[in-house]
């Protein structure tokens, strides 16, 4: 599995907001197949690093390789990086799946509309086959009799099924989640969980902010843990929840659980 | 003979108005039914010019709403400046200074635009709509700035950017939020078009001074303020039913 090219590679990124620096070099790998569990008290940069990834926050330093392909970018006049080439992005993040905490279903479409929307527009996929897939895809997320509900009309939990099946229609090669459970009502926490529990048995590579314990120590093929911008705990679930190196770990984990 | 229009038009608008009047005439007062074809015909282009106006206005204000939220200088301060220099400036200050103001040159008189430029229902039109897209494209502005960054970011995470993210995801939002103040702004304009009847315009307004300085009967007035009451209801009824089908995404079902 090593000797592949990485699904994703994100290297020494750094950045900054105004005068506080979020992300002090922090580095990822991940092979096709693997999850990783990239964990951290608030602040800890962990949402910040999963928006340099796609690039929804432009990194000041650092490297990003889809599938060997990397970002190009050149310093910008006030310091950070800026991508040069636009298409480029856009090629790539169409390429990554990502889930947002407040989902951020488009709120005018459908749910049926959502999921053809980028697949139409983007990929240039037609309507016909496109809305073969998404109907397959709805199935799958347990919302086949919801495709015509707009976003609005349906619970937290299936407005964040909906938004996994969205980005599963671009048929990405990472799947991106930025907390997808944090904003849900403890009850519909477990319907997206299973979801996610299901497309990581798929082989799906996956990285996945969460403060669930329970999903990075059994799904999970290797958990991160973020501290003040840096890695302080890294390694297998069952290593690193067993035996943490880190007093941080330590202390994080006594307070989670 | 006005460009783009022949007699034919205008003897249709005169047909209209006395067919209209036909029917309604016998149901209202006197002091309207002497004088009911000019009342008619002075709605019919009331709405002529109010519908022309929205229309165009709409048009140029969407690129330059979209100018005015870029981030690149060469398009958003110029559109800045469209938009303070006619949002800044009397409607009839306008009316006068491009319908008085454009004769003054030459080259303009000469050119094959003159039977335009020199017609007050085409300069009370063009006027209108430039008026008018300043206001729209402030109000699609306010829209584009409401949409909710999340939704925005969904479509760049998806793959979308520039055009592509506003022509999908942003405006059709941005419409949506802005249809309530850009009803409000299209009864303005109905309102707003009765200064058109400063230059020589025939509208509702210019028909109803036509009709005072003949009979110097108040009730005239009357009169006009109930047609130009009427309209306004039926477009504030008309936006109302447009926004509950734009609001369906948020309702429950």
């Amino acid at each position: 599995m090593s000797d592949s090219i990485p699904a994703l590679v994100a290297e020494n990124i750094h950045k900054s907001f105004a005068d506080t620096e979020v992300l002090k070099g922090v580095s990822i790998t991940a092979h096709e197949g693997d999850v990783i569990a990239l964990l951290g008290s608030s602040g800890s940069g962990k949402s910040t690093f999963l928006r340099c990834i796609n690039l929804l926050e432009t990194p000041d330093v650092g490297e990003i390789h889809v599938h060997g392909e990397k970002i190009i970018m050149q310093a910008s006049r006030n310091g950070g990086l800026i991508p040069v080439d636009k298409k480029q992005v856009s090629r790539i993040r169409s390429r990554l799946g990502m889930v947002f905490q407040s989902f951020n279903l488009w709120s005018h479409m459908t749910i049926l509309e959502n999921l053809i929307e980028a697949p139409v527009h983007v990929l240039k996929q037609p309507k016909r086959e496109a809305i073969i897939v998404a109907e397959e895809l709805l199935e799958k997320v347990g919302l086949a009799d919801k495709q015509h509900h707009y976003p609005s009309q349906l619970s937290g939990g299936q407005q964040q099924r909906a938004a996994i099946a969205r980005a599963l229609a671009m048929k990405p090669e990472v799947m991106l989640f930025d907390e997808p459970t944090s904003a849900l009502d403890p009850e519909l926490v477990g319907e997206v969980l299973r979801v996610m529990r299901g497309l990581a048995e798929e082989g799906r590579t996956m990285i996945v902010v969460t403060h669930e314990m329970g999903f990075a120590r059994e799904v999970s093929d290797k958990v991160i843990f973020l501290h003040q911008g840096r890695i302080e705990e890294e390694g297998r679930p069952e290593e690193v929840f067993n035996n943490p190196t880190s007093s941080r770990f330590r202390e994080f984990l006594a307070s989670n659980l | 003979m006005m460009l783009g229009f022949d007699i034919s038009y205008f003897e249709a608008k005169y047909r209209a108005s006395e067919a209209v009047c036909q029917i309604i005439g016998p149901a209202t007062p006197q002091g309207f039914a002497d004088y009911c074809p000019r009342f008619v015909q002075g709605t019919f282009t009331t709405v002529e010019i109010l519908v022309l106006c929205c229309l165009i206005g709409l048009v140029v204000a969407v690129p330059m709403a979209l100018a005015r939220v870029s981030s690149n200088k060469w398009l958003s301060v110029p559109a800045y400046v469209y938009i303070y220099v006619f949002r800044g400036t009397p409607l009839l200050v306008q009316l006068f200074l491009f319908y008085y103001g454009l004769g003054q040159f030459e080259v303009l008189r000469e050119s094959f635009l003159w039977p335009v430029l020199r017609d007050g229902w085409w300069m009370g039109v063009i006027v209108l709509s430039i008026n008018t897209s300043a206001y729209v494209a402030e109000i699609l502005r306010g829209g584009i700035k409401g949409v909710p960054e999340g939704q925005v970011e969904a479509g760049r995470a998806a793959g979308m950017s520039g055009m592509l993210l506003y022509r999908r995801i942003i405006l059709p939002q941005a419409f949506r939020i802005a249809w309530p103040a850009y009803g409000n702004e299209v009864i303005l304009m109905l309102k707003a078009s009765a200064l058109t009847s400063a230059i020589t315009v025939m509208d509702l307004m210019g028909q109803t001074r036509t009709i005072f300085s003949r009979s110097y009967d108040l009730e005239i007035f009357v009169y006009a303020a109930v047609l130009y009451f009427v309209m306004a209801f039926m477009l504030t009824y008309l936006f109302r039913l447009v926004e509950r089908r734009l609001k369906r995404h948020i309702a429950y079902p």
